[in-house]
C-alpha cells in the first residue's frame, strides 16, 4: 500500500534477491564468453596486419580503416584521397534499408491498424496470419521470393498469361528484388509493435475529434499518427536496423551490382577477398552506426516517456 | 452493427492493403509448395502433380548430404534451444524477481544484445574469437554460437509471462511454510510453463533457421539445413530443393501452431 | 513468565523506511491470544505494512516483533508459524482447490494423504467439501474467499492475518462472511489480525481495533470506546458521521468539564486528561445522540435554525445552521415512535444532548 514499490501485487518482487548471483552467472558466463569478448576481439583484430589468405598478423596498423577511408593508389604512395567504393556500398545498403523500411511501413500499418480494430476475438488469428510466415526459414523465403519474381516465374507467367505485360518483368537482380526481399524478411517486425500501440490508442480521442469537426483522415494524420508514434519508431528500427546488415535478400536477389555491407564483410571471409582485418574493421563501422542509431531512438523514447 | 454508421475506426483500403500484405507473404511459399509437387525436373513447366521430388529428397543422389544436414540442424536446434531456455529463464527469475540492484538493467542490456548487433556482425566476431582462441570449427561451435544467440528469443516470452504472475502466489507459498526453492519449482515453474514452452519453441525456430551465424563457424565439410540449402541454389533452384523447403515450412506451421494452441489453452485457464 | 509473554503478537517500536518515506513510525501493539484485532485506516496510512511485516514479507527496518514470546523478526515467512488471507486470495491456479488447501500441511512435512484429509477437513469448516476437486477459477469469488479461509486455517496457524479480505465482495456477501468470519475465530480460537478500511466492518467483528493514520496508531480500543470516546480529530471524523465544534474550556471541575463556543454556546461534558480550562479544543458531537425540540430542556443547548430535512431511508438528517455557528446536522431514526419530531427548514430549534454525547478531542 505504502511506499510503491513495496506493494505486494505488483509483478516485480525480491522473492529470489539472494539467489540474484547465481541466477545470472549463467548468462553472464555466456553472453560474455560468447558475444562480449568476440566484439572485443573483433575490435582488436580490426587493428591488426592482413595475412594474406586469411587470418592476421599480430602487429598494429591502421590499414583496414585506411583501407576503407581512403584510396592512395595503386602502391600506396599517392596523395591520399577519399576512397569512395566502400563509402557507397554503406550508402547503398543504407538507402536500401530505408526504402524497405518505408515499403513496410506504407504496407505494414494499415495492416497493423486493420488488425487492432477487428473484435478482440478475431484479433489474435489475423496476428496469426500475418506472423506464421516469419517463423518460416529466411533461407526458404527468400528463395520463394526469387523463385515467383524470375523471368520465367509464375509471377511473370500470369501477369503475361492476363496480358497486362507483353513481356516478362525483369525484376530479380534489382534494388526493388532487394527491396521486396527485404520487406518480406521483417515486415512482422513493423506490424507488431504498431499494433501494440494501435491497440492501446483510447479511440475517445478520435470521436473527441471529429466531434470538433476534424475529417476522418484528419483525425488520422493530427490525432492517430501522433498517438501511435512510438510504436512506429519501433517499428521503423526494428526493420530498418537488420536490413541494413542484411545478407540473404542482397546477395540472392540483388545480384553482383547492388551489393551491400552484409556481402562486402562476407567476402572478406568466405570468398576471395580474404582480408580479416578489413572485414573486422567493417563490421565496426556497421556496429557502430547501428548503436548509433539505437541510442538516437532509446534517447527519444525516454524524453517521450517523460 | 450496422455498414451504414459512420465508424471513425474504419479506413477506405485499409481492408485491401491488409489483403495484399497477406498475398505477399503466402504467394511465394504457396507457389514453392506447389512446384514442389512437379512432375517435371524443369521448374518452369507443369507437368502435373507427382511426389517424385520428396522421394528424391529420401532416396536421390544428394539425400544423404541432405539428412546429415537435417540430423545436425534439429540436433543443434534442440541442445541450443535447451540450454538457452534454461540460462533465459534463470535471467528473466534474477531480473524480474529479485529486487533492484545495480547490475540488473545492465543484465537485460546484455541478455538482448545478440538482438541489437546486426547478425553478420556477430557472425565475424564469433568468427574471430574462435579463431583467435585456437578453436577449431566444427558442430561444436555452431552449438555454442547458437546458445548465444537464442538466449534473447527465448527469453522474451519467458519474461512476459512472468511479468504476468503475480508475485503473491510465491509470497502465498512461502506463507504456507514453502521455502524459497520450492516457491520456485512448485509455485513459479509450473505457472511459468506456457511460457517456457513458447520460448523454447522460438528459440528451436530461430537456431534452426539461421544461415549467416552458422555459415561463419561451421567447419569446412560440415552442413546444417539452412547452408546445404544455400549451397544447392547457388547452383540454380532445382525442384528437390522446393520438397525440402515445403517439409520446412510443415514443421514451422506445426509450432507456431502448437505455440498458438499453448497460448490459447492458457487464456481458457 | 512475565505478563508480556503472553501476548500472541507484540509490536515494539516498528519503524518502517523505504529510502526517506516513513510508512511506520514507532508502532507498539499488544494483540491477545484469542482476539479478533483489526488495524483500521484510510490507504497509505501504514496498516498492510505492518501486517507484512509480521508476516514476513516486508523487513523490519528497527524495532521488535514478538510471537507468544519469541522475537520472529529474522525469520523468513516459512518459518512464522502465521499465515495471510490475501486480498486477492493468491490461489495457486495450477492447482485444484484440495492441492490449494493442503499446501501448507505439505510443507510442513505432513504426508500426501495426511494433508489430504486435514485438507478436507478445513474444507468442511467452510462448507466447501464438494469443490475439492475444482480449480480456483471455476468458483465465484466468495467460494474463492473462502478457499483463501480454509487454506490459511488448515495448518493451525498461532495467528491469523487477513488483508482486506472482504473488499471483493459484494455488499450482501459482505455482510454474510462478516458473520462467518467472526464464528470461525471464536470456534477456531486462533487470534485473527484484520486489515480493513472499512470502519462499519470494524466496528461490527472486532475485540479491538488499532485505528492507524499517517503510520501511527492513534487510538486503540474496543469498538464502544473508539465510537464512544475517540481519542482525537482523526479519530472521531474518521469513525462514523459527526459534527465538529471548536470550543474553549472554561473550568474543569468533578470530571465535568464546562465549555463554551462563538455566539454564547455553553456546553458541559466528560473532562478529559490533558485538557485543562483555558485550552481551545475540539468537540465531537455525535449526530444520532441529539434531539431537536422547540423549547430548552434541562442542561444544556444550543441553538440554531433549520435549514433543510434530508430523508435516506432508516434515518432522517436535519441540517441546521447555529446562531453565529457552524453548520450542524443532527439524526434521528425513521421512526413515529417517542418524541422524535421534524421541523420545517426556517424554524428555530434547541438541540439536546444525551449524556455523553459530547467529546473532547486532543489534536
Amino acid at each position: 500500500m505504502a511506499g510503491g514499490a513495496a506493494t505486494g501485487g505488483s509483478s516485480t518482487s525480491d522473492t529470489y534477491a539472494e539467489a540474484r548471483t547465481w541466477l545470472l552467472l549463467p548468462a553472464w558466463v555466456t553472453l560474455g564468453i560468447l558475444v562480449l569478448a568476440p566484439v572485443t576481439m573483433m575490435l582488436i583484430y580490426s587493428f591488426l596486419t592482413k595475412e594474406f589468405r586469411g587470418g592476421v598478423i599480430w602487429e598494429f596498423s591502421l590499414s583496414a580503416y585506411d583501407q576503407f577511408f581512403f584510396d592512395r593508389g595503386l602502391f600506396g604512395d599517392d596523395p591520399p584521397r577519399i576512397e569512395w567504393t566502400y563509402i557507397q556500398i554503406f550508402w547503398r545498403s543504407i538507402w536500401q534499408a530505408g526504402a524497405a523500411t518505408l515499403l513496410s511501413l506504407v504496407i505494414g500499418f494499415p495492416t497493423a491498424y486493420f488488425i487492432a480494430t477487428r473484435a478482440p476475438a478475431q484479433r489474435t488469428f489475423w496476428l496469426f496470419l500475418v506472423t506464421i510466415p516469419y517463423w518460416v526459414n529466411l533461407l526458404i523465403r527468400t528463395v520463394s521470393m526469387k523463385f515467383l519474381l524470375r523471368d520465367q516465374g509464375p509471377l511473370n507467367e500470369a501477369l503475361l498469361g492476363i496480358g497486362i505485360i507483353s513481356e516478362p518483368l525483369s525484376i530479380v537482380n534489382t534494388n526493388v528484388a532487394v527491396q521486396l526481399g527485404l520487406f518480406y524478411s521483417y515486415l512482422p517486425f513493423m506490424v507488431l509493435p504498431i499494433y501494440a500501440a494501435v491497440e492501446r490508442y483510447n479511440f475517445t480521442l478520435s470521436e473527441a475529434a471529429a466531434d470538433l469537426y476534424a475529417s476522418r483522415w484528419t483525425v488520422l494524420r493530427r490525432i492517430l499518427l501522433p498517438s501511435v508514434k512510438p510504436g512506429i519508431i519501433a517499428g521503423c528500427i526494428l526493420v530498418f536496423v537488420p536490413s541494413m546488415g542484411s545478407f540473404l535478400a542482397p546477395d540472392l536477389l540483388g545480384g553482383a551490382k547492388n551489393f551491400m555491407i552484409g556481402s562486402l564483410i562476407e567476402e572478406q571471409f568466405k570468398g576471395n577477398a580474404g582480408n580479416w582485418p578489413f572485414g573486422a574493421a567493417a563490421s565496426m563501422i556497421l556496429l557502430t552506426l547501428v548503436l548509433i542509431i539505437l541510442l538516437i531512438f532509446a534517447r527519444q523514447q525516454s524524453k517521450a516517456e517523460s | 452493427m450496422s455498414a451504414s454508421r459512420y465508424d471513425l475506426r474504419v479506413y477506405p483500403g485499409f481492408r485491401a492493403i491488409t489483403i495484399l500484405c497477406l498475398v505477399i507473404l503466402y504467394a511465394p511459399l504457396l507457389v514453392v509448395t506447389i512446384y514442389s509437387f512437379n512432375a517435371s525436373p524443369s521448374i518452369t513447366n507443369w507437368e502435373g502433380v507427382s511426389l517424385r521430388w520428396y522421394a528424391d529428397v529420401f532416396t536421390g543422389p544428394e539425400s544423404g548430404k541432405f539428412k546429415l544436414a537435417a540430423r545436425n540442424s534439429f540436433v543443434i536446434a534442440i541442445i541450443a534451444a535447451s540450454v538457452a531456455t534454461c540460462i533465459a529463464t534463470l535471467s528473466a527469475t534474477a531480473i524480474l524477481r529479485a529486487g533492484k540492484y545495480k547490475l540488473r538493467m545492465l543484465s537485460f542490456g546484455l541478455i538482448s544484445l545478440p538482438l541489437m548487433v546486426p547478425e553478420i556482425v556477430t557472425a565475424v566476431a564469433t568468427l574471430i574469437f574462435f579463431n583467435a582462441i585456437g578453436f577449431d570449427r566444427g558442430l561444436l561451435t555452431i552449438l555454442l554460437a547458437h546458445i548465444a544467440f537464442c538466449i534473447p528469443f527465448a527469453y522474451l516470452p519467458i519474461a512476459a509471462r512472468m511479468q504476468g504472475i503475480e508475485a503473491t502466489y510465491e509470497q502465498a507459498a512461502m506463507d504456507l511454510y514453502a521455502t524459497r526453492r520450492q516457491a520456485f519449482t512448485r509455485i513459479l515453474l509450473p505457472l511459468m510453463a506456457p511460457g517456457i514452452v513458447s520460448g523454447f519453441l522460438l528459440a528451436f525456430i530461430v537456431s534452426l533457421d539461421d544461415f549467416i551465424i552458422t555459415n561463419f563457424v561451421k567447419g569446412a565439410g560440415i552442413e546444417t539445413l539452412p547452408t546445404a540449402i544455400f549451397g544447392a541454389v547457388k547452383q540454380g533452384i532445382k525442384p528437390n530443393i522446393m520438397a525440402i523447403s515445403t517439409m520446412l515450412l510443415g514443421v514451422s506451421v506445426v509450432m507456431v501452431t502448437l505455440s498458438w494452441l499453448i497460448s490459447r489453452k492458457d487464456k481458457t485457464k | 513468565m512475565t505478563p508480556e509473554t503472553t501476548f500472541a503478537i507484540d509490536v515494539q517500536n516498528a519503524v518502517k523506511r523505504y529510502g526517506d518515506f516513513t510508512a511506520l513510525k514507532r508502532v507498539s501493539l499488544s494483540i491477545r491470544d484469542n482476539e479478533f484485532f483489526t488495524l483500521l485506516g484510510p490507504s497509505g496510512c501504514g496498516k498492510t505494512t505492518l501486517l507484512r511485516m509480521i508476516a514476513g514479507f516486508e523487513e523490519v527496518t528497527e524495532g521488535a516483533i514478538h510471537l507468544f514470546g519469541d522475537d520472529i523478526v529474522k525469520l523468513p515467512p516459512h518459518k512464522r508459524p502465521i499465515n495471510t488471507v490475501f486480498q486477492n486470495y493468491a490461489l495457486f491456479p495450477h492447482m485444484t482447490v484440495l492441492e490449494n488447501v493442503g499446501f501448507g500441511l505439505e510443507m510442513l512435512g505432513s504426508t500426501k494423504s495426511e494433508a489430504r484429509a486435514r485438507a478436507g477437513e478445513a474444507l468442511d469448516m467452510v462448507q466447501l467439501s464438494q469443490f475439492a476437486a475444482r480449480k480456483p477459477s471455476q468458483l465465484s469469488g466468495g467460494q474463492q474467499q473462502r478457499v483463501a479461509l480454509a487454506r490459511a486455517l488448515a495448518p493451525r496457524p498461532k495467528v491469523l492475518l487477513l488483508d482486506e479480505p472482504l473488499s471483493a465482495l459484494d455488499l450482501k456477501l459482505r455482510k454474510a462472511m462478516q458473520i462467518e468470519l467472526k464464528h470461525l475465530q471464536r470456534d477456531t480460537g486462533i487470534t485473527f489480525i484484520f486489515v480493513t478500511h472499512d470502519q462499519e466492518e470494524a466496528l461490527t467483528m472486532s475485540d479491538r481495533i488499532a485505528v492507524m493514520s499517517a503510520g501511527e496508531v492513534q487510538q486503540l480500543g474496543d469498538a464502544r470506546e473508539i465510537y464512544d470516546r475517540p481519542r482525537n480529530m482523526f479519530v472521531a471524523d474518521f469513525i462514523g458521521e459527526t459534527n465538529l465544534l471548536e470550543v474553549s474550556v472554561d473550568t474543569v471541575a468533578d470530571g465535568q468539564a464546562a465549555c463554551h463556543l462563538g455566539g454564547g454556546h455553553r456546553l458541559t461534558c466528560d473532562a478529559v486528561e490533558g485538557i485543562g480550562p483555558g485550552a481551545k479544543v475540539h468537540m465531537s458531537l455525535r449526530p444520532e445522540r441529539l434531539t431537536l425540540s422547540s423549547d430548552p430542556t434541562q442542561g444544556d443547548s444550543l441553538k440554531g435554525r433549520v435549514r433543510e430535512n434530508i430523508f435516506s431511508g432508516t434515518d432522517i438528517s436535519t441540517i441546521l445552521d447555529l446562531a453565529d455557528g457552524p453548520e450542524f446536522r443532527v439524526r434521528a431514526p425513521n421512526s413515529s415512535r417517542g418524541d422524535r419530531r421534524t421541523f420545517e427548514p426556517g424554524t428555530e430549534v434547541f438541540v439536546n444532548m444525551e449524556q455523553g454525547a459530547a467529546r473532547l478531542l486532543m489534536d
